[in-house]
């Protein structure tokens, strides 16, 4: 009797389960077979394998970093500082490219007509160039356009624009710490409120303000600090700094490097015209019935945008959306043909060179591409899954 | 499933081999497994710079020069008896050593710097010196600055990522404690219009670099190379470690150039210098001894290097004096006229 319930066992539920199981093993054989067989070959030739060299000492710098760094830190710090630009460069990319994208995407469905055909001819130009072309063009276009460094383009005194960069005030604060604090309290609070508001909505039929209220909460809490809590801040201008008969360079400030600027536009401007026609599609692809039938309710324009159209458009625009901002942290990794120091240019470049270690190094970047891509994955998953349907 | 018995097959021959190649290694006797390669492929594998005039550069028509490539050229001389049987392979600074280290090539001719770092720790071994480089900087002649220093905190400095001009830089400025932006790029080609444009006050890289960059800037003559000299950069060809006989063919192809120059022989009376009084000259066009031998090589092998070749003397005049590039020698000059080119004898 056993042996039978074993035997149905096998052939109904488990039958899908051999195939897998090869299939793992076979994967687990392939990546053994090729470590041991990397492994022998560097044996033979003389060359070491190892993390060791992640705590030496980098000795070189790095023009642009988020953290502390010089060349006395090591390239375990190295590799952190290269990670965050590549994340910071990513984080900016997808927020313009957010933006422009909606905004073109949205405009080329206009009635009027020069601002739709502007937005389809941004979109056919953009979209055909190749990437590394585009950013070679913002970046030499802004060097030659920009002036020199005593010439810069003033911004009332306080910020200067010029081919070393973009220089602004930097802030110094006191007791910073408790100011941070405060806009999570503000943070926290504007959730309670849109919930209490969605409550009474709900419930009551009464329509909250929410919007100023998140705003009026938002300014004026940190702004409190400021005036009960000893929080202070200043601003320090850069300064024009002679260094000979022709070089200048504003000093004090904080210099925010023209690859970062020209690598941000250039990103965005590519990826935000795949955005764009995401949004058309999405908008499109939302019955036009949906559309009637709220209208013939009684909502206003901005309303039938806002709660009809959008909600259900979201739904087909997020998931394509999501391999844009893929794409865009990946095509980050181009930054290294124009010196912005990202992980490529400064770990698997740089450090990969000095200490000849180009499987470890190689191997480590691939990781880190593949879990920054698979963290925004996660995160565009869950907003997809809140935004998809709730069947009731 | 034909693919799959070829590979099978293949795969037992090269164990087979290799257990042959093992087999065969007993003492005394000069085995080279590169040397068989190369000699059973029909031409010498070796890696370049992507373009850099001087030492290794392509015209229009795929046809390589340069000091760097006359090294390789030596190499199939000696070896294979045609100094043009040689597959030239273009690498960025990035790809040079993993490409000679897997033996896509053989000989690494590269305007590579030899140091401790790179010769004992990842697989490689310098043969030698066809280069003495060292690092500079250029700056816009109309700046005020006419020597290293001049420069103050806040300079802004271009060059290439990859190589050892980022760690000189470094050490350069720390120890003069002047605060610098360093501006890295993969290319020189970026370096120097990024330098035109005036994103950097400065550009530093090894001074014959600076010297064949230069000619690309928009106006030349409006820039300068300062005098100093920040760092020693021994140029060199480099091999795999692990095949001694390979290691001493390359050093000693290039040894024979540079030992020509010094003896007065180059490519046109080489032939002649056969019945020469100087045994030394009659050794390096191999009418006496059997040093070739020592390789497994013919004893004609440096006459080949020198007729085919030219001597060291010939390659600079030819590659860089001519060319404007550095038509004065300085420490690449010979031992006996001022220079540091020093080679041990071929006996």
């Amino acid at each position: 009797m056993n042996l039978k319930n074993f035997k149905i066992n096998l052939s109904n539920k488990n039958k899908g389960l051999i195939p897998q199981v090869l299939t793992v093993l076979f994967i687990i054989l392939a990546v053994v077979y090729f470590t041991i067989n990397a492994q022998n070959n560097m044996g033979n030739r003389g060359i070491s394998f190892g993390f060791g060299f992640l705590s030496q000492e980098s000795s070189f710098d790095i023009a642009f970093s988020l953290i502390d760094y010089d060349g006395s830190y090591s390239y375990a710090r190295a590799f952190l500082v290269g990670l965050l630009n590549t994340i910071l460069v990513s984080a900016i990319g997808i927020f313009f490219a957010t933006i422009l994208g909606v905004t073109v995407g949205i405009s080329r469905l206009s009635q009027n007509y020069l601002i739709s055909k502007t937005a389809e001819w941004y979109v056919e130009i953009f979209r055909n160039i190749p990437l590394i072309l585009q950013i070679f063009f913002w970046y030499f276009a802004a060097l030659r356009a920009l002036p020199l460094t005593v010439d810069s383009i003033n911004f009332y005194d306080i910020s200067f624009l010029n081919v070393k960069g973009w220089y602004v005030p930097r802030f110094i604060w006191t007791n910073f710490s408790l100011f941070f604090y405060s806009i999570i309290a503000a943070i926290i609070s504007i959730f309670f409120v849109s919930k209490y508001a969605k409550k009474q909505r709900d419930e009551f039929g009464k329509q909250i303000p929410t919007l100023y209220i998140s705003l009026g909460i938002l300014i004026g809490l940190p702004f409190l600090t400021f005036l009960l809590g000893g929080v202070t801040l200043s601003f320090k201008i850069p300064e024009l700094t002679q260094l000979s008969k022709t070089i200048y360079v504003y000093q004090g400030g904080v210099t925010i490097i023209p690859e970062l600027i020209s690598l941000a536009l250039a990103l965005s401007m590519y990826t935000a015209t795949f955005i764009a026609e995401n949004v058309r599609a999405g908008i499109l692809g939302v019955n036009k019935g949906q559309k009637e039938a709220a209208a013939s309710i009684g909502l206003t324009k901005s309303q039938i945008l806002k709660l009809v159209v959008m909600p259900q458009a979201l739904r087909i625009i997020i998931p394509p959306t999501t391999n844009q901002y893929l794409n865009l942290t990946k095509n980050s990794s181009l930054a290294a043909a124009i010196a912005y120091p990202d992980i490529v240019l400064v770990f698997a470049g740089t450090a990969l060179m000095q200490t000849g270690r180009a499987i470890e190094i190689i191997s480590i970047t691939m990781l880190t591409y593949l879990s920054l891509s698979l963290s925004i994955s996660i995160f565009m998953n869950w907003y997809n899954k809140k935004m998809a349907i709730k069947e009731k | 499933m034909k693919s799959i018995k070829t590979w099978i097959l293949v795969g037992f021959a090269s164990l087979l081999l290799v257990a042959c190649g093992q087999g065969g290694g007993g003492a005394g006797s000069k085995k080279s497994k590169t040397l068989e390669n190369t000699k059973k492929a029909g031409f010498v594998k070796c890696g370049v710079s992507q373009g850099l005039p001087g030492f290794s550069n392509a015209d229009a028509s795929g046809n390589w020069t340069g000091i760097d490539v006359d090294v390789c050229r030596a190499v199939a001389a000696a070896v294979l008896g045609d100094a043009d049987k040689v597959k030239y392979t273009p690498l960025s600074a990035k790809e040079r050593f993993t490409a000679l280290t897997s033996g896509e090539i053989d000989v690494l001719a590269r305007n590579t710097t030899w140091t401790l770092s790179r010769d004992a720790d990842i697989g490689l071994t310098f043969v030698g010196v066809n280069f003495y480089d060292g690092q500079g900087f250029m700056v816009r002649k109309n700046s005020g600055i006419n020597s290293v220093n001049d420069f103050k905190n806040g300079i802004s400095a271009c060059t290439n990522t990859g190589t050892t001009t980022e760690l000189n830089m470094r050490d350069f400025f720390n120890s003069k404690n002047i605060s610098y932006e360093p501006i890295a790029f993969e290319k020189a080609d970026e370096v120097v219009q990024a330098y035109d444009a005036g994103r950097c006050d400065t550009y530093t890289t090894d001074k014959s670099g600076l010297a064949a960059q230069r000619t690309k800037l928009s106006a030349p003559d409006d820039h300068i190379v300062l005098p100093e000299t920040i760092s020693k950069e021994p140029l060199g060809p480099v091999v795999r470690q692990g095949d001694s006989v390979w290691e001493d063919i390359v050093r000693w192809s290039l040894n024979t150039m540079i030992e020509a120059e010094e003896y007065g022989v180059d490519s046109s009376n080489a032939s002649s210098l056969k019945d020469s009084d100087n045994p030394a000259i009659k050794r390096l066009v191999g009418s006496e001894g059997e040093l070739g031998a020592a390789f497994g090589l013919d004893n004609e092998w440096s006459l080949r290097i020198i007729e085919q070749v030219g001597n060291y003397g010939e390659s600079y005049e030819k590659h860089i004096a001519s060319t404007g590039i550095l038509p004065d020698r300085g420490p690449n000059e010979l031992w006996t006229k001022g220079g540091i080119l020093y080679v041990p004898p071929a006996r």
